[in-house]
């Protein structure tokens, strides 16, 4: 026997569609029961046959609404993105029949059985997450072991950051490059004068202290912006005629990739001392910024060399022809195309940079990661490590989210195709 | 007339391959040069050895009475008197047409901007696409584009222009509109080698015709006679299947 026999008919729209729309009901209400009223109406089924019911009258009653053309605007939207086939129309009942079991104990445990009142573990009472604890301890996950007198400080070096940002969005392009040049080289240096004190009578905060998001950003942006122009220079490097600047750039790349991050950070704290002459002193936050930058500039070096070769040849000769020499036409021609082509490469070493972060609990910095593992061996607050992890969790995908639709922008953009 | 370009027993090699074998070539100024022959024939790689493009491994190339060699300090002053126009355009895509044409007079040749933009909305003009001045290269139609590189070229002012088939990659229709401009070009002056397969072109410009096979040069002659009686039993061949 055919499914053809039953193949449902033009002719016959409205009793297909009941007795289609009827099989669908019933298997929603069968996975409604199962999951919020602890109810299995098909529990008199073998096990096996029971647990696939939904799914067999559901895809049945969505084979009696598969009708082509049916001229019912709502049926045809249905047909055509959930109900093309026999296989996509249970692909479709899997992944709803999913979220349906699946979400909402989720969200239970998440915000509706959370308990966000109180002040010491004991007030959640709840069975659902304690965010309790990422209110008591807020402070500490933004600013470390930062004095709280002192966190001002940090607060305003980062409403000058975001407000640096907005204004490039909004001011002309006339204004905007130099909002950029303060950015890169000026505020850094303001920035961190601010932060760590020492001068115009602020007290000085050694970099120990320094912790939680707000250094997550500080390690991430001084990181970012150094290991592009390093990774820009190595990539060309390595694509150089000059053998001296080929194999070093090869043997730099190669063996800043070659290694962990873990052990470079550890080598930077540990190893690193030794080398320097004795007195002389490198802050330990410094060095490991350091460690990072060059760690990520190889690979950013590998990404623009990705680039670089994606380019035809002709806009080499071009440029040539047009009498500029290597810097010109590197920096006029080739690499505003080569970094236009790679920018998917580049913002993912960005989000692999700033998820690297926590990594420096090696060396004993503490950022927002390293804060939470810190707060959950709180004797007062044990058990709580399932609510700090899903918070660093969830800063991390907003940051990188948010950098990762920034690139997409920029993508858009700079598209000079038609 | 002293000449413009003179290449002496130029020899090239591609690895054990040899490309070019035992060159001489004299231009003088405002001369114009068809080089035509089969494909592989070393025609492209002659004319791109002229500005560098490509490195020769023997004999001299002397252009405006500069040396060409890797000793040359000063090749980038070479190639910027030297204008180039190449089978696939080779337009920079992130850049409009303005400024395509535009840069290198204001980084190379230290043009202000708006000197620069004048300069290359006449030239613009003179290949009557100034109103594609805003769009990019791939707004274009590949005529279009073909005009816009030969107009960010001139805006080098170049003393000489090398073509390498400028209209090989270009749709039928859009042949004519190219060569238009290249005629023009050539009635105005300039001295051009220009590699192509279009006769039609080369009766109605060239003052001489090269013809080469297998890296070296077979033939060469005025026009005229180039077309009317050539002396070798290959180039009658040639002509023989394109005409």
């Amino acid at each position: 026997m055919n499914l053809r026999i039953i193949k449902p008919k033009k002719e016959n729209l409205y009793t297909y569609l009941a007795l289609g729309i009827g099989l669908l009901s019933i298997g929603f209400i069968d996975i409604f029961s199962n999951t919020f009223l602890n109810l299995n109406i098909t529990g008199f089924f073998p096990s096996i046959i029971s647990y696939l019911t939904p799914l067999i009258l559901g895809a049945f009653g969505l084979h009696l609404i598969r009708i082509e053309y049916s001229g019912n605007k709502t049926l045809d939207i249905i047909n055509k993105n959930f109900n093309s086939s026999n296989f996509n129309a249970i692909l479709s009942l899997i992944v709803i029949f999913i979220l349906i079991k699946y979400v909402p104990p989720l969200l239970n445990w998440f915000i509706f059985d959370a308990n966000f009142l109180g002040s010491t573990k004991e007030d959640c009472i709840g069975e659902g997450a304690c965010w309790v604890f990422v209110r008591v301890w807020f402070n500490r996950f933004m600013y470390g072991m930062y004095p709280d007198a002192e966190q001002w400080r940090i607060n305003i070096s980062f409403l000058t950051l975001l407000s640096s940002i907005g204004l490039i969005f909004i001011l002309p392009i006339k204004f905007k490059k130099y909002i950029i040049l303060f950015l890169l080289f000026i505020f850094p240096l303001i920035a961190l004068n601010l932060i760590s004190g020492g001068i115009f009578g602020l007290e000085w905060i050694e970099t120990g202290a320094w912790g939680g998001l707000s250094l997550t950003f500080i390690v991430s942006a001084f990181a970012l912006i150094f290991c592009f122009p390093i990774g820009v220079f190595l990539a060309l490097g390595r694509r150089s005629d000059l053998p001296a600047i080929r194999y070093s750039s090869i043997g730099f790349i190669e063996l800043w990739r070659g290694v962990p991050l873990i052990t470079v950070l550890f080598m930077s704290a540990v190893m690193f001392p030794m080398f320097l002459p004795d007195g002389t002193y490198m802050d330990k936050l410094m060095r490991v910024i350091i460690a990072i930058t060059l760690f990520e500039a190889a690979y950013m070096a590998e990404v623009v060399r990705g680039g670089l070769q994606a380019l035809p040849r002709g806009q080499y000769d071009a440029a040539k022809s047009l009498g500029m020499g290597y810097w010109r036409m590197h920096f006029l021609i080739i690499m505003p195309q080569a970094l236009k082509l790679v920018i998917p490469g580049i913002a993912n070493t960005f989000l692999a940079l700033v998820k690297d972060t926590p990594l420096i609990f090696v060396v004993g910095l503490l950022e927002l990661a390293g804060m939470i593992g810190l707060a959950k061996t709180n004797p007062k607050w044990l058990g709580m490590a399932t609510e700090g992890y899903v918070f660093a969790a969830l800063v991390f995908w907003i940051i990188c989210f948010s950098m990762s639709r920034y690139s997409q922008n920029l993508e858009k953009k700079l598209s000079t195709e038609r | 007339m002293s000449n413009i370009i003179e290449l002496k027993n130029v020899n090239k090699w591609f690895d054990k391959f040899q490309v070019l074998k035992d060159i001489n070539l004299e231009v003088k100024p405002k001369e114009k040069i068809v080089v035509c022959g089969p494909s592989g024939s070393g025609k492209s790689t002659l004319i791109r050895c002229i500005n560098r493009l490509e490195e020769h491994q023997e004999g001299s190339i002397v252009v405006d009475g500069n040396e060409i060699s890797e000793n040359t300090k000063n090749i980038e002053s070479i190639r910027a008197e030297v204008g180039m126009v190449f089978q696939q355009f080779n337009l920079f895509p992130h850049l409009s047409i303005l400024d395509n044409c535009s840069l290198a007079p204001i980084w190379v040749k230290k043009l202000t901007k708006k000197q620069a933009e004048e300069l290359a909305m006449e030239n613009l003009r003179r290949v009557q696409i100034e109103d594609q001045a805003a769009k990019f290269p791939g707004q274009l139609s590949g005529g279009q584009q073909q005009r816009a590189a030969i107009a960010r070229a001139l805006c080098m002012e170049p003393k000489i222009m090398l073509f390498d088939e400028p209209t090989s990659a270009l749709d039928p229709e859009m042949i004519k509109e190219v060569l238009d401009v290249m005629v023009d070009l050539a009635k105005g002056g300039m001295t051009m080698i220009v590699v192509t397969h279009e006769m039609g072109f080369a009766k109605e410009v060239a003052d001489n015709m090269i013809f080469m096979d297998e890296g070296r040069i077979v033939e060469r002659a005025k026009t005229n006679d180039f077309f009317e009686n050539p002396k070798s039993d290959r180039t009658k061949l040639f002509l023989s299947q394109i005409l």
